[in-house]
């Protein structure tokens, strides 16, 4: 009974891993099929004949170098600078006492629950006012801060005792060199987990640059993925080398995934708690 | 202690030092997501096409006009929006129930199991979701494999993408209620709020059907990781307390882990509700609101209102609504979550 009970469970299990599983497997085999072969066997596991035409293609035919490149761009840019202002915010926040400091942790709170799709016509009408529209700074300046991980700096900081730049302090250091020297590297656990989370989220941003720019050369990887599907390649369904590109795409969130798995999960654990 | 022992510059010092640390901060976000947020309330109360800037004269002022074209005035743009409502509260009323006990199941399942499942249960969840959207798309092909699955149970899979017909249609179609291809007049003749009755009960179409597998397969293993950890949190003794007693496997998941687990449940079907009101990406990449405006969402009708039809004053407006849906959750959720605490 036992044994079965176990057994059961594996089942359930396994079963559940291969939905979760089968769809990405599904993708990297058609990626290397050619057109004939993925529409004919869509669910096998195995290209036959096994082709690299449609990497190829990516790479010569389509956008796919420009786009990867702005999208480094964006990432790294975005990432550091969100990092950056975001523990130094969330440090003010938390440990410097100024006037309005409680206004703007309510407003910050406020601005978190703001949905993201609602924004869309809001900035597309300030970037248009302020001539930015289509450019470098329409895809990057607006994405600059972010409410989420000033919050989760806050929380770090609330969480950690005064008392060593409190004893820096007395040295006398000024705030900032305080900060840059004793709290930064005290807070890296925080920083590794705010930089996976914000590096993720802008590599994914699709909707944004929906609204920012409409010029092909300034597409990151979403835009260009999806203004793929949409058809612009002309004959054909192209499925493998659709499917190859957003593979391609997703490289970098899943090797940062496996690597700094359990910085996700604690991650998604953390926003149970606080809610 | 160390504080009184400052001196008075220290203090003005970090009262200066406080706003340069949060300027950075406060100026993007007060750019980027205050002004453009006056500046759309303004534009929601106009008839802008784009052409020029919205905040000058020449802009026709259409004051409310915008919003009641939504709710009170005969026409498409109301029977768009009400479709777009309609398709989104299908929507939400399949995902959030579907992911909500699948985040349940799994998070049980893999509860003190190896940590490979957890991972391959969450990986879908932070990828991006055009590349996603990619993937089903062609595994919701006509010839593609979900309906190769379909197959081998002798099922003929539906064209995907270009059925627009609603599931609940199909289901009283099938134990002969209703005729779908010759509506009961009592429905189709009569409706509200620019719709009839008929096209208001047709639940999700097929195709939405499809963006509702892939929604409730990327979300579901975050909310299994919200109730993972709630689930760390059950009283052991609460369980052991029960086998004593001889309570059968289910019979204690019912009356000791689920009760347990009730804040968690709470937050995750206010936190879906939330989300499920914003679904955007999907809908942009696999149906751009085809076939037949079944999987236009309010999300998506904004974006097109205002893009492709250069009716900005229309498409804020449907913004604004949606806005004021999501914050009248949010702020339901974070009273739920302050009860709790």
């Amino acid at each position: 009974m036992k044994l079965l009970n176990r057994f059961l469970g594996y089942a359930i299990l396994t079963f559940f891993a291969i939905v979760f599983l089968y769809p990405f497997v599904i993708q990297i085999a058609n990626s290397f099929k050619t057109e004939a072969d993925a529409a004919a066997h869509p669910l096998s596991p195995v290209p036959s004949p096994f082709t690299t035409d449609s990497v190829v293609r990516i790479f010569e035919g389509t956008g796919f170098p420009t786009w990867l490149g702005n999208s480094v761009l964006v990432a790294v840019v975005v990432t550091l600078s969100r990092v950056l202002f975001g523990s130094m915010a969330g440090y003010a926040l938390s440990r410097l006492r100024f006037r309005g400091r409680k206004f703007l942790f309510a407003l910050l709170i406020a601005l978190m629950a703001v949905p993201p799709v609602v924004l869309l016509i809001p900035k597309f009408l300030v970037l248009n006012q302020l001539g930015m529209y289509d450019s470098y700074a329409a895809l990057i300046v607006p994405l600059l801060a972010d409410a989420t991980g000033v919050f989760i700096m806050k929380q770090f900081f609330d969480s950690v005792p005064v008392s060593v730049e409190e004893a820096a302090r007395i040295d006398g250091a000024g705030a900032f060199r305080t900060f840059w020297s004793v709290v930064l590297p005290m807070a890296r656990p925080a920083l590794i987990a705010v930089t996976i989370l914000m590096f993720t989220g802008v590599w994914n941003e699709f909707p944004h640059t929906l609204v920012a720019v409409q010029d092909p050369g300034l597409f990151t990887l979403p835009r260009g993925l999806a203004d793929l599907v949409s058809g612009s390649l002309g004959a054909g369904t192209q499925y493998p080398l659709k499917l190859g590109a957003a593979l391609l795409a997703t490289i970098p969130v899943a090797i940062i995934f496996v690597v700094f798995q359990r910085y996700f999960v604690r991650d998604a654990a953390e926003g149970a708690d606080k809610g | 202690m160390a504080l009184s022992r400052r001196a008075p510059s220290t203090r003005s010092g970090e009262r200066v030092a406080g706003w340069l640390f949060v300027a950075p901060v406060v100026i993007v976000l007060g750019l980027f997501m205050l002004l453009p947020i006056l500046m759309a309330l303004w534009v929601s109360l106009t008839r802008w096409n784009g052409q020029g800037s919205p905040f000058t004269g020449d802009v026709p002022f259409a004051g409310a006009g915008n919003y009641t074209r939504l709710f009170t005035d005969e026409g498409l743009t109301r029977q768009d929006f009400m479709t777009s409502i309609r398709n989104n509260a299908y929507y939400v009323f399949f995902v959030v129930p579907i992911q909500t006990v699948l985040a349940l199941g799994l998070a049980v399942i893999v509860n003190k199991r190896k940590a490979f499942f957890r991972s391959a249960f969450y990986f879908p969840s932070v990828t991006s979701s055009v590349a996603i959207s990619v993937v089903f798309l062609f595994m919701f092909a006509n010839g593609g494999a979900i309906n190769a699955i379909l197959s081998v149970f002798g099922i003929s899979g539906p064209q995907w993408f270009s059925d627009p017909r609603g599931v609940i249609h199909l289901f009283l179609d099938s134990i002969g209620l209703v005729d779908v291809n010759a509506p009961p007049s009592a429905l189709a003749d009569h409706g509200v709020l620019g719709l009839s009755w008929w096209d208001w009960t047709s639940g999700p179409s097929v195709a939405m059907c499809a963006i509702i597998s892939l929604v409730v397969w990327t979300t579901s293993g975050t909310f299994m990781l919200m109730y993972l950890a709630a689930l760390q949190n059950v009283p052991v003794q609460l369980e052991e307390a029960g086998m004593i007693d001889g309570a059968s496997r289910w019979q204690r998941f019912r009356y000791i882990t689920l009760p347990a687990l009730r804040p968690t449940t709470f937050l995750v079907v206010t936190l879906g509700l939330i989300g499920t009101w914003q679904v955007f990406d999907q809908i942009y990449v696999m149906s751009q609101g085809n076939p037949a405006k079944t999987t236009l969402t309010p999300a998506f009708l904004s974006y097109r209102t205002a893009f492709r039809d250069f009716d900005y004053g229309t498409g804020a407006a449907i913004s604004f609504v949606l806005f004021l849906i999501i914050v009248v959750l949010t702020l339901f959720q974070r009273w739920l979550t302050r009860e709790r605490g």
